[in-house]
């Protein structure tokens, strides 16, 4: 393997991001929104507007159709503080995993279907690097950022959860156990999730607006997890949390294996 | 002669369009090689199969000694392309593009710098080399895809319609820096075009290209001799004395032919030789001359005649 060649990948993607407006944005504004603007509002709203969020009928009713495992984690809570654990810690949950997701997707499509549209892949198609490192070179220049995102993005969302929710808690808040393997073990697997879609997508299509609006489905699942727990269908254990990484590592190996078959020099070139 | 590249009956199809039909032929070390044809004639899929980017239906090509379906990493670090597009990152400098392919060509790191500053002089971007591409004129970025080429210092180097979409300024530059890089490094020159003039003027020897075809190949002058026998001439004459010249024309004429375009009569001699005799023959015969011309055909006469279908030679 030709690391060096590998790295130049990298980098020259990446540089080229940084310097794209239109990819650049989504990836500041969605974890700005996700990560500072949706907690402080959840929790902080009801209390500067003087609004109770539920009545208290209401919110024995909600939580008596939460699942038992986490009504009992709730358990000696008064009701702001079981709001604000429901909301910081579980209800946001799936919907950090939109942030690797998008900022793997936004960047494999720049990397891989935008490099076809700037008619900029028939000169590294000419080079020595084998289809391995260029294949290689474009999944990390992706993967690496987008892992890289979500752990800074957690340890921000970690000070602003605790600072909104000290008022409510009187003590830290997070992270707890679900949360750190969510990030360790879901987050580079979501990443994942989104590059190899990107990667299958990106073969077809003509440039990166098409490739970033077909891709934009993957997350559906992330949003099916987010009404799941609201409905009380699910919550995020840290068991569930487990088996849900395994699932996405699956998912990632058989879409990376089948976008390796089809990161052919000659099937690129025949398309360009 | 050791030839740098060998084919023999290459052939590449795309479903039911066969793009290079059964292409055989050999290119020697140190010659600018023509690879001429319309648009869609076959050339940038040859260029692709010979540099192992494309694999080929049927037949063998070495390159360099090297199969290019076998040894295609090994292949592209000894030779050069300029693709047909310049194919630069818009959003990197002269020099983030140049560092780029440095790393992707191996270029050992304590000669990257030194290689980087040297294209950037020849090639005239020194003052524009940490401006991003996407700023640049279309000769710039020829002219920098042309200093990537370049970059690892490649044996071969495939040019793919260098010129294509440049004013006749910028066509001028890049064509002189492709004359000075065969005459001053001795680098073997595949040079894909539809310019004549541009053949005409770079190329030792050339191939003419139909439909993925080889029409002919060898030198304008040898492809010139296969279609034509004998040599054109213009005589110039003064206007009172052409009854007497055409008839004496007509006799000397290698196929009994003139062709008068008032003031000028165009006849075909068998060779050089035949004209002192007719000038004499003329002047005695009292006939006023303004000028004698022998007029070689051009390539662009050749490739046009091949074209037309006047003679098919391979």
């Amino acid at each position: 393997m030709n690391w060096r060649a590998v790295k130049a990948i990298v980098r020259k993607d990446l540089t080229v991001v940084a310097r794209s407006r239109g990819v650049l944005l989504p990836l500041i504004l969605v974890p700005a929104i996700i990560l500072v603007v949706l907690p402080a509002l959840v929790v902080l709203a009801p209390t500067a507007t003087g609004l109770p969020t539920t009545s208290l009928d209401d919110m024995e009713r909600f939580m008596a159709a939460m699942p038992p495992g986490l009504q009992a984690k709730l358990a000696g809570l008064d009701d702001a503080q079981r709001w604000t654990v429901l909301a910081l810690v579980y209800f946001l949950a799936p919907l950090y995993l939109i942030i690797p997701l998008m900022v793997s997707s936004v960047i494999a499509a720049d990397s891989f279907a935008g490099e076809k549209e700037r008619k900029t892949l028939e000169a590294l198609l000419y080079t020595p690097t084998t289809d391995g490192e260029l294949f290689l070179g474009k999944l990390l220049s992706a993967w690496l950022p987008a892992v890289g995102v979500a752990l800074g993005g957690f340890v921000l969302y970690g000070l602003v959860a605790n600072l909104t929710a000290w008022p409510v808690m009187g003590r830290l808040l997070f992270p707890n156990g679900m949360w750190l393997v969510l990030v360790i073990w879901v987050t580079p697997a979501v990443a994942g999730l989104g590059l190899g879609t990107m990667v299958l997508i990106s073969g077809r299509v003509r440039g990166f607006q098409e490739a970033y609006q077909l891709g934009g489905a993957v997350v559906l699942p992330l949003v099916l997890l987010v009404v799941g727990q609201a409905a009380g269908v699910l919550y995020f254990s840290t068991g569930l949390v487990l088996l849900l990484g395994l699932l996405l590592w699956g998912v990632d190996a058989a879409l990376l294996w089948w976008g390796k078959r089809t990161f052919r020099r000659g099937e690129l070139i025949a398309r360009l | 002669m050791q030839p740098v590249i060998q084919t023999h009956n290459l052939t590449r199809r795309f479903g039911g369009t066969v793009a290079v039909d059964g292409l055989t032929l050999e290119v020697y070390a140190g010659e600018v090689f023509g690879f001429l044809g319309h648009n869609g004639a076959g050339k940038t899929t040859t260029v692709r199969l010979l540099n192992g980017v494309l694999l080929p239906s049927s037949g063998s090509a070495r390159v360099l000694d090297l199969d290019p379906v076998k040894d295609g990493p090994a292949l592209r670090r000894r030779v050069g392309v300029l693709p047909e597009t310049p194919s630069l990152d818009e959003r990197l400098t002269a020099r983030e593009n140049l560092l780029l392919y440095a790393d992707l060509y191996g270029v050992p790191a304590d000669q990257v710098p030194r290689r980087i500053e040297a294209l950037l002089e020849i090639f005239e971007l020194t003052d524009r080399a940490d401006d991003l591409v996407g700023g640049y004129s279309k000769g710039m970025k020829q002219r920098l895809a042309l200093a990537r080429a370049l970059l690892h210092e490649p044996e071969l180097l495939f040019l793919d319609e260098p010129t294509a979409g440049l004013d006749p300024m910028a066509a001028r530059r890049v064509r002189g820096m492709i004359a000075r890089l065969s005459r001053e490094t001795g680098r073997t020159v595949f040079l894909c075009t539809h310019n004549l003039a541009e053949a005409q003027r770079l190329c030792d020897r050339v191939a003419v290209l139909e439909h993925g075809r080889l029409l002919a190949v060898g030198t304008p002058a040898e492809l010139a001799h296969r279609l034509w026998r004998g040599l054109c001439l213009e005589v110039e004459l003064v206007p009172a004395t052409a009854p007497t010249a055409l008839d004496l024309l007509r006799r000397v004429s290698q196929d009994g032919e003139v062709e008068w375009r008032e003031p000028v009569a165009i006849v075909r001699l068998p060779d050089r030789e035949a004209i002192p005799d007719l000038v004499t023959a003329l002047v005695e015969a009292g006939v006023r001359l303004y000028r004698v011309t022998p007029q070689e055909p051009t390539l662009e006469d050749v490739y046009f005649a091949l074209h037309g279908g006047e003679e098919v030679l391979t």
